[in-house]
């Protein structure tokens, strides 16, 4: 067994959080984890893409095109973008948020419309989450990726509160509460 | 225990269990988190020097001093630490060195692919090059022991997928080690000829040692699974091979990079029939198999340039490759932006109206190449936008310096920017230079640094004082500015273009992302008042876009910072 997980999004938005919640989680539940992530120059708003890969043995940190299980969206254009990565038979998890790449904030292009109907009328399996309405709802809209983390929870299977413990370890006392109410949200979306 | 650490993390907890005392780096993506996290040890004194050179040179000293020390750069930092590398090859050790150094295959934050391990066989000293995180724990540990047994610096070399990547470490308990007697050796430790000539014969010894230790050391792993295909391979390659073929072939899998084995590669290719070394970069391994006569195939396949994966080396071995999809639609693109509030967007508007040459540096400012703020006419190195200049000015005379000036932050200009002025005030050129004094190391993620007032701990600690510093190398044109103030900037930007004297411009609010900055509450765009003339957008900020003909500021995003406002000919924005 080996499962692959990309988590895309635009930098600032919490993607390094997500993807450590995630490879804990699957590192309490014994399996190999690797993680990788791209730090520096990328995070100053670009495309900020990590992987998370676990199973009896996991040798490379990186996922490449059709090669992931589920690709994690936390943006519409990103979900498109990261799309050639899914693998056959995979799946999107994404966010509705829609964040304007600066060809669009300076009017030279516009944002696509009807992504996620184009990216299922590629045959590929799409969950769409309004993770940032439900992260409002939960406390704060830093909680995003913990909607998203418990979107993905649900369609990955294992035990709830294996993610919890893992939450637990990954999030700061402060907001446990917030974000376990987000995980929540997110689960039952 | 076991931990899920970055291989950067790994490496500091291996410096932890080796007991070292002494650590000094200069940030740098992708090494940077090595010594963040290796600060949280208390038993590791660890700081942020102004540059890698200073760094290199701290560990010489604690090394000399009989403690185990530590220092870390990204690729090009060794460029800059080169020169006490080199002799200290000669001198070797008293306490355990290790210099870590991270190359960036695909250039994720760099500005170019240089491949260290030239330097391993240049200095003529031991490199190791870990695949995971378990072995950046396990490989600083060996490096250590490596050092004081062989009397020599050690390299451990990472890349970004190996720095950058999280896998399950086994903590162990620290090794306590007295600090070494320290004894005064001229003929070990003064490098004068003399002394240096006796040295360079054992550096040549110490060489010929490690290769008989390269046949025989488990850093290096012969796998053999009865494949008639070898593949000889090190690092993040090996876990591309490892994935994209898995025990279908025999490996030949190298720890230690440098000096590479000579029996141990020979026997594995009698082995084979046909074998493959596969590495990121240079030929490195390659020439040397090659130079033994053994018939691998390498750069005839696989790329120089960029990152592999697991994709890329299956597709060159079996030309087998996974199937995907992907949408029609043309996706815009999403590049690094310049932040909301960033006090760095002020002063490349006003550079890019004035039409002047920008001299770049490294830094988040380099973004100010981008559009629309497009300011930016060349980046070479750290701190070269000064010197750069200097030369430009020499070369094109009066004219090219009413046109012309340097940008540099302030970490920057203290790693090696000061030098450079040091040279305007003294060959006189007539030059303009724009510190983007934002307090803080902005790119690499927030490090503090001689500017700031606070260490590595977040203690107080003295800071440089830059006006006073400028004034002391022989600059007496020193003006302070505040970016947002865009009248402000663009005044005193060309006041000092026309004077007749080199000028500093510092350039002085804190990166609006520092959590102690306070901003204001964001502004809006008032509809009917918006002409739709897109002087706003001018700016390339993140929260202002244009919607049906009119521009509309994002709320949550704004900072309030002001510099549109300023922009906006019929007072629509507040």
């Amino acid at each position: 067994m080996k499962k692959s997980v990309m988590i895309v999004g635009v930098g600032g938005q919490g993607t390094l959080l997500a993807s450590r919640i995630l490879g804990d989680a699957m590192m309490n539940q014994g399996y190999d984890v690797k993680v990788s992530e791209v730090h520096g120059m990328s995070q100053r708003g670009g495309s900020v893409v990590t992987y998370v890969r676990w199973g009896d043995k996991v040798a490379s940190p990186v996922i490449e095109t059709g090669e992931a299980d589920i690709l994690l969206a936390f943006e519409q254009l990103e979900a498109a973008r990261f799309l050639p990565y899914v693998k056959q038979g995979g799946a999107v998890v994404t966010s509705t948020q829609k964040i304007d790449p600066m060809p669009v904030v300076t009017g030279q292009m516009a944002y696509p419309q009807g992504l996620l109907e184009a990216i299922q009328a590629k045959g590929v399996k799409v969950l769409a989450v309004d993770a940032l309405g439900l992260a409002e709802e939960a406390g704060s809209q830093k909680a995003v990726n913990v909607v998203l983390i418990g979107a993905m929870a649900k369609r990955l299977g294992g035990e709830k509160a294996d993610w919890l413990a893992a939450l637990e370890r990954c999030v700061p006392p402060k907001f446990l509460e917030m974000n376990q109410k987000a995980f929540e949200l997110g689960y039952q979306a | 225990m076991k931990q899920l650490y970055l291989g950067n993390e790994a490496v500091a907890r291996g410096l932890y269990e080796a007991g070292v005392r002494v650590a000094s780096a200069y940030p740098g993506t992708p090494s940077t988190e090595i010594t963040e996290a290796a600060v949280k040890y208390p038993e590791i004194s660890c700081e942020w020097a102004p540059n890698e050179k200073v760094a290199t040179e701290a560990a010489c000293g604690a090394s000399i001093a009989g403690a185990r020390s530590f220092c870390a750069m990204k690729h090009v930092g060794l460029n800059v630490a080169a020169d006490p590398l080199f002799t200290m090859s000669y001198i070797g050790v008293n306490g355990g060195m290790m210099l870590a150094v991270a190359d960036d295959p695909g250039m994720h934050s760099s500005q170019n692919e240089q491949d260290s391990r030239n330097y391993a066989r240049a200095a003529k000293v031991p490199m190791l090059e870990p695949a995971d995180s378990a072995e950046c724990k396990e490989f600083t540990k060996l490096a250590y022991g490596l050092s004081e047994e062989y009397d020599t610096p050690v390299i451990l070399r990472l890349t970004t997928r190996i720095a950058h990547s999280r896998s399950i470490v086994e903590t162990e308990d620290r090794q306590d080690l007295p600090l070494k007697e320290y004894q005064k050796d001229p003929a070990k430790n003064v490098m004068l000829p003399a002394f240096a000539k006796p040295k360079h014969e054992k550096v040549e010894a110490r060489t010929q040692a490690l290769i008989r230790y390269a046949e025989t050391t488990p850093l290096n792993r012969v796998e053999l699974n009865g494949s008639k295909t070898g593949v000889i391979t090190a690092g993040a390659c090996y876990q591309y091979v490892k994935e994209a073929m898995g025990d279908t072939v025999n490996y030949c899998k190298l720890g230690l990079v440098w000096p590479l084995p000579e029996q141990l590669l020979k026997g594995f290719a009698a082995q084979c029939e046909t074998v493959y070394v596969v590495e990121e970069l240079d030929d490195f391994i390659e020439n040397h198999c090659k130079a033994l006569g053994l018939a691998v195939t390498g750069k005839e396949k696989f790329p120089r340039c960029g990152e592999f994966s697991q994709k890329l080396v299956k597709k060159l071995l079996t030309g087998e490759e996974a199937k995907s999809v992907a949408l029609e639609e043309t996706i815009p693109v999403r590049p690094p932006v310049m932040c909301c509030g960033c006090p760095h967007r002020g002063v490349f508007y006003a550079l890019k109206r004035e039409k002047v040459y920008v001299s770049g540096d490294i830094g988040c400012y380099t973004l100010g190449a981008s559009a629309p703020l497009s300011a930016m006419d060349a980046c070479i190195c750290m701190g070269a936008s000064v010197s750069a200049l200097h030369g430009y000015n020499k070369a094109r005379g009066p004219e090219g310096e009413k046109k012309a000036v340097a940008v540099i932050g302030d970490s920057t200009f203290i790693h090696s920017g000061i030098t450079s002025l040091i040279d305007i005030a003294y060959n006189a050129t007539n030059s303009v230079v724009i510190v983007l004094d934002n307090s803080i190391t902005g790119m690499t993620g927030h490090q503090q640094n001689p500017t700031t007032g606070y260490n590595i701990k977040g203690d107080p600690a003295a800071a440089v004082d830059l006006e006073a510093l400028c004034r002391a190398v022989g600059i007496r044109r020193v003006t302070v500015v505040d970016p947002y103030d865009l009248k402000e900037v663009t005044r005193v930007l060309k006041e000092e273009l026309a004077t007749e004297e080199p000028s500093v411009i510092i350039s002085r609010r804190p990166c609006a992302l520092l959590k102690y900055v306070k901003h204001k509450p964001a502004l809006k765009v008032e509809p009917e008042k918006c002409i739709g003339c897109k002087s706003c957008l001018g700016i390339g900020c993140p929260a202002i876009s244009l919607r049906e003909g009119k521009a509309v500021i994002d709320g949550t995003q704004c900072v309030g910072c002001g510099v549109c406002t300023s922009l906006c000919p019929k007072g629509a924005i507040g």
